[in-house]
């Protein structure tokens, strides 16, 4: 017993002590303090920063970075890379907002999703590429990854990987039940009320609410739930047209009880996805590798075919996840960062992500007729690159996200989640959401309106 | 301390050693109070400090004295939180300590067979470590391929649902119930182990039977082993978060972020950038358990008395 009372002790000190490495973090906040002016430089500066003996970090946990990293060092050698992962996702922003804050400890690179950009651009945490001359690159990446750089007039990563969204389904599912491939929604509800009739264990699709996918549904749908002016003020709206159509349609799948409860990326899911009980995924283009692995016993039942929409011939889609490399102020040497950067999320790095199983946002990769005619056989053959490519030309433009994107979707299950778990009326989360979201904005000193 | 030379006359160095002996106290405990200092006060002070401020994203710090805790008071997701703690303390807890003293009292009988394997087996819950234990326990919970499930599955019942809002404190509570009934048995053990065999001989003698033995020998005399168990066990349900946290990855919608209090601190820190108020509400639940824990002594000692 005396072991355990030590046990709690060390726990509870433990947690006092990340708090207090938290708050160290959070009282130097006023240590960042931008460097006034240019401080870009020039192709010749980049070129010679290069060539100089030099040591980078980069923060990421995207799979391709590593062979990225091998050929970089290959190309340019007087440069050496300290590839970190910090952490997936949540885990890796925690620790990078850390070293912001703390003015110290950041790397000079890091990976940052499309959603969680905001958050770090507008807390002037990141270098404006355009100083570098980023803007020329523009046309070399998608209008939708691009637009998802461009903040506030100004370039904060270039893009690496892009999830414009498409249908996965089961054809064997959709052909034993004699159900055609839904192009609308109202077929979706329609295939799924049959699909669930004909086999009480078989569901459309699982969704137990998730704030990515649901941001990236209402943006299908034509909202513009987040909007901001400056950097400090911001509208949240959930209950515009574009979330109603959205709830329109998910409403009926969620009462009539025809979404799998299973919850994303669990085993049972996995489990789903290779037995067809789940038999289509709404989901971004990088789906592929993930389905080979986690679904192998599901080789060559998968299809992919573009995203159901509102009007029938319509085509419209949205990105869903997705993110691109930034390079930080407090580094050192933002030319041979940025030096970085244009190589990783240039044309030589991108070719690596892509052979890698990533799927690309430059437009050279996605054009090339390579890329576009490889069949693939998890997929029977199918050539889904063509479908997917084309999902990255149809996704709606004009989105944005919250400058505190991260914290707003830790806190989607307390609100939307509800009305998941009580098959209730996603309307009603949706405002709950708001409403959290809008109340944490103020409290972080925003000015936010909501309707 | 002094410089003593060694040539000082006597009265001095009579002195100078009892100094040193006052002294002498703290060097034997100074590794210790240098450890506690650094990593218990320090950080609780730190804590502390830091919930007197204020940090936004636009704004920066700024110092804002009890603004946190006047917050917290009247925070509905905090209590909403301590509540459920609290509803988890008063079912749980007896339930596992009974279990516990249940097994205690079979293995001290003697009359078990293969007792020490009984014994093992009980307390083995206790070294899987919490995380391997809640995932273990999630996928028994699963709701479509796991152990319930297939029970559902083949009764064609839709009775049982472990991870739904309505089962899930329940579902954690048997985790920990699992987890840890076997570790409180080892301290009723040990406490029924040090009983003297004289009181038995005379009980017997006496013509007492097994239960009145239970009840008048053997539970008074463990009382001290149960008091202390209680309080480790009232700790541990404030301090509910691994058991939780794991399982939101199954059940998001089952459990808040604010779901316990520990949970609610370490969202707002880590998810929301909050450190000041995350500390403040972590200062409140430690005084909270502080009172709850001494509430608990006192009614234990009383009975002593």
């Amino acid at each position: 017993m005396k072991n355990n009372h030590r046990f709690r002790r060390v726990a509870t000190a433990a947690l006092a002590a990340s708090l207090m490495i938290g708050g160290l973090a959070a009282c130097s906040g006023s240590g960042t303090t931008a460097n006034a002016g240019a401080e870009g430089a020039s192709a010749a500066d980049i070129a010679k920063a290069l060539d100089t003996e030099t040591t980078l970090t980069v923060w990421g946990w995207a799979p391709q970075l590593e062979p990225i990293v091998e050929a970089f060092e290959a190309k340019y050698p007087k440069v050496h890379v300290n590839l970190e992962n910090v952490g997936t996702g949540n885990a890796h922003y925690t620790k990078l907002q850390n070293a912001v804050k703390a003015g110290s400890g950041a790397p000079d690179v890091a990976q940052i999703e499309y959603n969680a950009l905001p958050q770090f651009a507008l807390s002037d945490s990141l270098v404006n590429l355009k100083d570098f001359g980023a803007e020329e690159l523009k046309d070399n990446y998608t209008a939708s990854t691009w637009g998802s750089v461009n903040l506030n007039g100004g370039v904060y990563a270039l893009p690496q990987d892009s999830g414009p969204m498409a249908m996965f389904y089961r054809a064997d599912v959709f052909e034993k039940h004699g159900i055609s491939i839904p192009t609308t929604w109202d077929e979706y509800v329609e295939a799924g009320k049959k699909l669930h009739a004909a086999d009480p264990k078989a569901y459309i699709t699982s969704d137990t609410g998730d704030a990515g996918f649901t941001t990236s549904m209402i943006w299908q749908a034509g909202g513009k739930p987040y909007t901001l002016d400056g950097s400090t003020k911001v509208a949240v709206d959930l209950q515009d047209e574009g979330a109603k159509k959205w709830t329109g349609t998910w409403n009926q799948l969620l009462k009539n009880d025809l979404l799998s409860p299973v919850t994303s990326w669990s085993d049972e899911w996995y489990k789903g996805l290779s037995d067809g009980s789940i038999a289509t995924l709404i989901i971004g283009a990088w789906m592929p590798a993930n389905l080979e692995s986690g679904a192998a016993g599901a080789s060559g039942q998968w299809r992919v075919a573009p995203m159901p929409t509102y009007e029938k011939g319509a085509a419209a889609t949205a990105e869903n996840g997705g993110g691109g490399d930034a390079v930080l102020k407090q580094s050192k040497n933002k030319a041979a960062a940025y030096g970085f950067l244009q190589f990783a999320n240039g044309p030589e790095g991108s070719k690596i992500h892509a052979a890698n199983g990533g799927f690309p946002s430059t437009t050279a990769d996605l054009q090339s007729e390579a890329f576009l005619n490889a069949e693939n056989a998890y997929f029977g053959g199918q050539k889904i690159n063509e479908v997917l490519v084309q999902a990255s030309k149809d996704v709606v433009p004009g989105w944005s996200y919250l400058p505190f994107q991260t914290y707003a979707n830790s806190i989607y299950s307390d609100t939307v989640g509800q009305a998941y778990g009580s098959k209730g009326d996603l309307n009603d989360g949706l405002k709950a959401w708001q409403d959290a979201t809008a109340k944490y904005g103020q409290q972080q000193g925003f000015t936010v309106t909501t309707k | 301390m002094t410089t003593t030379s060694p040539v000082a006359d006597a009265p001095p160095l009579v002195q100078s050693r009892k100094r040193a002996g006052r002294w002498m106290g703290w060097a034997f405990v100074g590794p210790f109070m240098a450890v506690f200092l650094l990593v218990f006060v320090a950080p609780v002070l730190y804590a502390f400090y830091l919930s007197l401020f204020q940090n936004q994203m636009v704004g920066g710090d700024k110092f804002v004295g009890g603004a946190n805790y006047l917050q917290a008071l009247g925070d509905p997701q905090f209590w909403d939180s301590v509540i459920r703690v609290s509803v988890f303390l008063v079912v749980q807890v007896p339930i596992m300590l009974f279990l516990a003293l249940f097994a205690a009292l079979a293995l001290d009988s003697g009359r078990l067979r293969a007792s020490s394997f009984f014994r093992i087996s009980v307390f083995l819950p206790y070294a899987v470590p919490a995380v391997v234990a809640t995932l273990m326990w999630g996928f028994i919970y699963g709701p479509r391929f796991g152990l319930f499930g297939s029970i559902n599955d083949f009764f064609g019942l839709d009775l049982a649902e472990p991870l739904s809002s309505s089962w899930i404190l329940a579902s954690i509570g048997n985790i920990n119930t699992w987890e840890f009934t076997g570790y409180n048995m080892l301290i009723f053990y040990s406490a029924l182990k040090v009983i003297p065999a004289e009181l038995y001989e005379a009980a017997n003698l006496d013509g007492a039977g097994t239960f009145r033995v239970i009840r008048s020998i053997k539970l008074p005399s463990i009382r001290g082993a149960i008091g202390i168990a209680s309080i480790f066990s009232v700790i541990g349900s404030f301090q509910l978060f691994n058991e939780p946290n794991i399982l939101k990855a199954l059940a998001p919608n089952s459990i808040s972020s604010y779901f316990t209090p520990n949970m609610y601190a370490y969202n707002l820190s880590f998810a929301g950038q909050q450190f000041n108020y995350a500390a403040a509400i972590s200062i409140i639940m430690g005084v909270l358990t502080v009172i709850v824990a001494y509430v608990v002594q006192l009614s234990g000692s009383r009975k002593d008395a």
